[in-house]
């Protein structure tokens, strides 16, 4: 989409097309002869797996809408016929749910690639806030799926996630009212969300291009994080990454598949196989695991709004995160302690996930009584994602802001093909030893 | 020498060309509001949810000491017959230091203290909380942990409201109409 196109049309129909719609030589630029960095290592794959998931999620969701019913007295029976009576819906509907599962699985390995090499620096804020924002639609478009089969845990899942927008002040709850169609989650809610379920995946399609439209303007980063130099850093898209995103892609399939085929509902809750009753809540209610980690924050505050606020500030804080990393060094590569707080986060990130899935009041080590800290016992769960909800901010509004100003980096290379190539007399015997004095 | 200037011609007429501007995106503006308000609108609850008829019920079915859970608008109401000990234990608490404080005197209707109707919904994120549980010997709401007691007040955990008291009347001794 940018940069000087190197298509020549061969044929005379290829001709005629290109000074009309040059589609071919979009594809080309795209997909052929896109140069891209030549040292991307595997967690660079995952832009491609996405692109695969949320094809597959479509394709598999447009199905199942076909013997879906959304009605709050059909729609439960419905999902049963499709997993019973319909051909191959039992493969559709499993590859559509876990579908959901490996496309978040995806996502945050994607996302935590982008942290660590630095992915959101300039020039490639941009590129990063729409990826987030694809994040976001993904949330949304997950909750309202997962509402569709109208279980107990869709029902009073939808139930606690809509009653959260009631805890804005004044508007709270005519908004509530709004989103429901009624006083309560009902026939209405149902209808809406199988509606904007539809149609979100289309949303994070459109976002999905803009996002790639960025990331074919600035180009890929990369492991080192430092900027492309010359036509010598770089390789073709094709054959170099679709060989190797295909590999990664057949790699990613087979742990899809051996949920959809060997566990299908590991995944999932099993109180969502029993039909949703208003009146009754199940007595321990979970969302789906990717959503475990701010399910954790907003448990985590005795407020009602302050959790409402910190398990959203919790996603936007991500957005804003290019402004806060004040490092001039992208790669963590090079930046040994910036790297160890970043384990530390993804550390943190699933403690938050494990807590979220356990009663706040539970014991974190089993028969031991701590201190009563404040509301609640210092060895339970409410205070493990307490301190863990302080570690996650404190990471993106004090760690890296403050790490950026105060570290000393370690050397950066000149450029991609630097290393390997620079001083080759020395190479065998120093540039291991002492990589900091080469350039 | 003579000529009368050609106000038409000349097109240094900014108050017309202005009026021309400012009128169209008028128009336009309420247009676009006209069209959106019932693109929102819609989704409020219809004419036939809003009718939703009132509810009676019979008290005499539910025993001492008991609950009944009925629908009403879709949401869960208690039905409780409190036992003269949850309501002595109720008023005892009425100076208790509580996050919504309530006199359990205003949470029923005057001289029918035995009977508590309550909507049924958690009002930290609206689940429904089980009867008898909790600290307080009222309700547990197993969501979040929230502790109500036998007047409904929130004493413990993250709601921050008591469980709310719907429009009700007596319509005898043994007869309620909700809504």
């Amino acid at each position: 989409m940018s940069g000087n196109s190197t298509y020549e049309p061969k044929t005379g129909i290829e001709r005629w097309l290109d000074s009309r719609l040059p589609i071919v030589r979009f594809m080309n630029d795209t997909l052929v002869t896109f140069p891209t960095p030549k040292n991307l290592n595997y967690w660079f794959t995952f832009g491609g797996i996405l692109a695969l998931m949320l094809g597959l999620q479509i394709v598999t969701g447009i199905v199942l809408a076909m013997h879906y019913v959304p009605s709050a007295d059909l729609a439960f029976a419905s999902v049963e016929r499709i997993m019973r009576d319909v051909n191959y819906g039992w493969l559709i509907r499993y590859m559509h749910a876990n579908g959901a599962s490996m496309f978040f699985l995806a996502v945050y390995l994607h996302m935590f690639r982008g942290l660590y090499y630095g992915s959101y620096k300039a020039p490639r804020e941009v590129l990063w806030i729409l990826g987030c924002a694809i994040y976001l639609v993904m949330i949304i478009t997950a909750f309202m799926g997962y509402v569709l089969p109208w279980g107990q845990m869709s029902f009073h899942g939808a139930v606690v996630i809509t009653n959260l927008i009631g805890a804005i002040p004044v508007i709270g709850p005519a908004i509530t009212t709004w989103l429901w169609g009624g006083f309560a989650v009902d026939n209405a809610t149902l209808n809406r969300f199988f509606s904007l379920h539809y149609l979100m995946p289309f949303v994070i399609a459109g976002l999905v291009v803009l996002h790639v439209w960025a990331l074919h303007v600035t180009g890929n980063n990369n492991p080192k994080g430092v900027d492309v130099k010359s036509k010598e850093d770089t390789v073709p898209f094709h054959p170099y990454y679709t060989v190797k995103d295909g590999f990664a892609i057949s790699i990613f399939l087979l742990l899809y598949m051996s949920f959809v085929f060997f566990n299908p509902n590991a995944l999932g809750d099993a109180v969502n196989y029993v039909p949703a009753n208003p009146l009754v809540t199940p007595a321990h209610i979970v969302p789906e695991w990717y959503l475990l980690p701010f399910y954790a924050i907003l448990r985590a505050v005795p407020d009602k709004l302050m959790g409402v606020i910190l398990m959203f500030g919790a996603i936007a804080v991500i957005f804003v995160l290019p402004w806060l990393d004040t490092s001039k060094v992208r790669s963590m590569r090079y930046r040994p302690t910036a790297r160890l707080y970043f384990f530390i986060f993804v550390f943190v990130a699933l403690v938050l996930g494990y807590c979220g899935g356990q009663l706040p009041d539970d014991q974190v080590i089993p028969g031991v009584s701590g201190l009563m800290l404040i509301d609640s016992d210092i060895n339970s769960f409410v205070w493990l994602s307490r301190f863990a909800t302080l570690y996650y901010f404190s990471y993106f509004m004090i760690i890296l802001p403050v790490l950026g100003l105060t570290e000393t980096p370690r050397p950066v290379p000149e450029s991609i093909t630097d290393p390997v190539l620079s001083h080759p007399a020395t190479a065998p015997a120093g540039a291991m030893a002492s990589p900091e004095k080469r350039g | 020498m003579g000529e009368t200037p050609d106000l038409h011609a000349s097109g240094d007429d900014p108050s017309r060309r202005d009026f021309i501007h400012i009128a169209v995106v008028t128009t336009m503006a309420g247009a676009a509001v006209g069209i959106g308000w019932p693109l929102v609108n819609q989704m409020n609850p219809a004419g036939d949810t809003l009718a939703l008829a009132s509810i009676e019920f019979d008290l005499s079915k539910v025993a001492s000491g008991q609950q009944v859970v009925l629908k009403w608008r879709g949401k869960p109401l208690f039905v409780r017959s409190r036992t003269p000990v949850e309501i002595t234990k109720a008023i005892k608490d009425d100076g208790a230091e509580m996050r919504d404080p309530q006199t359990d005197e205003e949470r029923h209707k005057p001289g029918k203290a035995e009977w508590l109707v309550l909507i049924g919904a958690c009002t930290h994120l609206g689940c429904v909380p089980t009867f008898g549980g909790g600290d307080y010997g009222g309700w547990f709401c197993p969501c979040h942990g929230s502790h109500y007691d036998t007047s409904g007040r929130i004493r413990k955990g993250p709601a921050p409201k008591n469980l709310e008291v719907p429009t009700y009347a007596f319509l005898s001794d043994t007869k309620v109409k909700i809504g």
